[in-house]
């Protein structure tokens, strides 16, 4: 096992046990697969989120730290320990265990942060070489076997080891102890390499004069997007959401976003969408400045347009989903998949319009009406217990006598979805009445058991 | 060599105003019903796809279109390609649309917010072509709004279904109200075909053409959609089994049911 979390911890276990042996100890352990690469991401992820709040220089430590260089940049957050503090408590809200100290060098912090008791430490300027020497000499970022050997010549802590001569050291390890301790104390200096933050795809143009008509702008967008398709292409990327921001003179901002089913590079297509949405904006006494950002990119790779052979392929209709989601909003737009419940309101959940095919399908036992009214609708009835259809009921005022029907379907609550449903069920029925309207109407329970339901008949749907 | 015959002034005439509505030199493509009953009254043979048709519910069915939905998707599951269902309130029962034939995975909804937005989305959707069948819900629908609708599904050639469809019954008057759709039909239900045993027979409409641009008015009797979306002939005799006609009393009775259906 390489990490356990704290409940594990209190439960007994450490990094480093045999995952079989926890197992046995604790069968029901949750376990996840190690992914050191995504790990690394996440933590490239979060250095660049902290470069962004806390400091500029900083730079992921694999495989679980961060480091920061806050030098003249501590007294914007009100100080070291209110730094700490305030990004402690921010990183222990979204869930992620840490321990944070600051100190003079990069050798030290990393060791009180690893081996130290506390949680949380700022070390005072010059207080180093007093705060590490109860570590154990692991703590110096030295190589297993340099540390095995300095345990089989009896020293475990950094304090002895820097007080011992420096010639024999070298002779028997090499230079490595010395150049560590060196930049433990701050002997030597140490650089670190910060991370750069990706620079956001994004074209952007000033105007002499300012711009105010709709043409022109449309004019102006109708420069702007090819240079930023081609900034995406050499990128190999495509553009998922997009930001026009428009600066007018009086210093204010107006913004156009569309959004885009999947990633676009076609600045014809992009035109199109922008465009649109210029009757949105209020250009003001008039617009000087105009930014195109590619907020959202992903990866596309060069597809064949054409090909000789095969089969006609499918239409593209990713134009036309932007169009229409940038008019309704994406979430009007949607296809409708399967899922398996028998309670009709809930056989059914809302996929996006491009999400890929599954193969499933509605069970073709019994017809289904065309309508579904959106909560089933009380009617008076009168019906033979226990399972006979109703004689006649009476739905928003109009009395309908039943002609025939078909039933009873029954369906059963979904006990696992709550205790109230352990014991409901529901009886549809397919019924016509004398004018030969045809309608989904049940009765809520089985029409024998008071626990089953009410026993009141609802209208649920209309056949066509 | 032969003098060419003279042709008919008629087809002079016919020939003059297929120009001026643009399809000279080619004919437009159809869907047909696969009812000779139906498709022998509507010029082409069917369904004129590049076009605007309108379906409207009688009755109760005008608030509720049931069998009008019903319908347009049997249209719709004929067709090849994913569909465009545009609704401005939401109550499709997807599983309802699969047993005429048109899976939940070929339909894309959109929710459009007002009268507005759901003829604005009807026309893009139309304008673009790659689709198999655009539906949208309306109540109001102007002869401009029609005639752009119109337009779109000419230039594209797609197939366009308005279901009217009002809040109130009485809202159905606007109906008779001039557009520029190819076909208008007004779908009824009527009583199933009583079964020798207790339960409902497969659904019957009465089908109401009511318009056809370079066509008569005419009303069918037909039984409702089957698996695939096509209708069938109503049997005409109440208390027989719901089979096709030409089982139940064979070649000879159908024909001269259909010569009284047409009479």
């Amino acid at each position: 096992m390489l990490s356990v979390d704290l409940a594990a911890r209190k439960a007994g276990l450490r990094p480093g046990t045999l995952v079989a042996k926890a197992q046995a100890f604790h069968p029901d352990l949750t376990i996840m697969e190690a992914d050191p690469q995504g790990d690394r991401e996440g933590l490239e992820k979060l250095a660049l989120w902290l470069q962004r709040r806390i400091a500029p220089i900083v730079t992921a430590d694999p495989p679980d730290g961060i480091v920061l260089d806050t030098s003249g940049a501590d007294h914007l957050h009100g100080g070291e320990p209110a730094m700490l503090a305030a990004m402690v408590q921010r990183l222990r809200d979204t869930g992620i265990t840490v321990k944070a100290v600051v100190a003079d060098t990069l050798g030290a912090a990393h060791a009180l942060a690893r081996y130290g008791r506390a949680r949380m430490l700022v070390v005072p300027p010059g207080g180093v070489g007093g705060a590490i020497a109860d570590l154990p000499v692991a703590a110096l970022r030295l190589p297993e076997g340099i540390v095995d050997g300095l345990h089989a010549l009896g020293v475990s802590r950094i304090g002895p080891l820097a007080a011992m001569p420096r010639a024999p050291l070298a002779l028997r390890f090499g230079p490595e102890v010395a150049r560590r301790l060196d930049q433990a104390f701050g002997r030597v200096a140490e650089a670190i390499v910060p991370v750069r933050p990706v620079a956001p795809v994004e074209v952007s143009r000033n105007f002499a004069e300012p711009i105010g008509a709709a043409e022109t702008i449309a004019r102006m967008i109708g420069t702007l997007v090819p240079a930023l398709c081609l900034l995406l292409e050499e990128r190999g990327q495509g553009g998922r959401c997009f930001d026009l921001l428009l600066h007018r003179v009086d210093d204010r901002a107006e913004a156009i976003r569309v959004a885009t089913a999947q990633p676009v590079r076609d600045a014809r297509r992009l035109i199109r969408l922008l465009c649109e949405k210029i009757e949105t904006i209020d250009p003001g006494f008039g617009i000087e400045r105009m930014v195109l950002t590619a907020s959202q990119a992903e990866r596309v790779g060069a597809r064949q347009a054409l090909s000789l052979l095969g089969e006609a392929e499918e239409p593209d209709l990713s134009g036309l989903i932007d169009i229409l989601s940038n008019r309704v909003g994406m979430r009007a737009l949607y296809r409708v998949a399967p899922v398996e419940s028998d309670i009709p309101e809930r056989s059914f959940c809302r996929v996006p319009a491009l999400a890929p095919d599954d193969a499933r399908d509605w069970p073709d036992h019994w017809p289904r009406p065309t309508r579904l009214l959106p909560r089933p609708e009380p009617v008076q009835a009168m019906a033979e217990l226990p399972d006979q259809p109703p004689v006649f009921f009476i739905w928003r005022g109009v009395r309908r006598k039943v002609k025939c029907a078909d039933g009873p379907e029954r369906v059963f609550g979904e006990w696992w979805k709550g205790d109230a449903e352990l014991t409901t069920a529901r009886d549809y029925f397919r019924v016509e009445d004398t004018s030969g309207e045809r309608f989904w109407i049940y009765r809520a329970g089985d029409g024998e058991h008071g626990e089953t339901g009410s026993q009141g008949w609802f209208l649920h749907g209309i056949f066509g | 060599m032969p003098a060419p015959e003279p042709r008919s002034a008629l087809e002079v005439l016919r020939e003059q105003i297929s120009r001026l509505e643009g399809g000279a030199g080619r004919r437009r493509a159809v869907l047909p019903f696969g009812l000779e009953e139906i498709d022998s009254r509507l010029p082409g043979g069917g369904l004129t796809l590049g076009a605007l048709h309108e379906v409207a519910g009688g009755g109760c069915d005008a608030q509720h279109a049931a069998a009008a939905g019903q319908f347009s998707a049997g249209i719709a599951a004929r067709t090849r390609g994913r569909i465009l269902w545009i609704v401005s309130r939401q109550d499709v029962f997807a599983p309802a649309l699969m047993q005429v034939g048109l899976s939940g995975r070929r339909v894309i909804y959109v929710e459009a917010g007002s009268e507005v937005d759901v003829l604005a989305c009807f026309e893009e959707g139309l304008r673009h072509g790659g689709l198999g069948a655009v539906v949208a819900e309306v109540a109001r629908l102007s002869m401009t709004a029609s005639r752009r609708l119109q337009l779109a599904a000419e230039t594209s050639g797609a197939l366009g279904i308005a279901i009217r469809r009002w809040r109130h019954p009485t809202g159905a008057a606007d109906f008779g109200q001039p557009t520029a759709s190819v076909t208008r039909w007004r779908v009824s239900v009527l009583p199933s075909v009583a079964l020798p045993v207790p339960g409902v027979g497969r659904p019957r409409w009465r089908l109401e053409l009511i318009r056809a641009r370079a066509g008569d008015e005419a009303v069918f009797d037909v039984e409702a959609c089957d698996g695939e979306g096509r209708l069938a002939q109503s049997a005409r005799v109440a208390n027989r089994l719901a089979l096709p006609a030409i089982l139940a009393d064979g070649q000879g009775q159908e024909e001269a049911g259909r010569r009284r259906a047409r009479a």
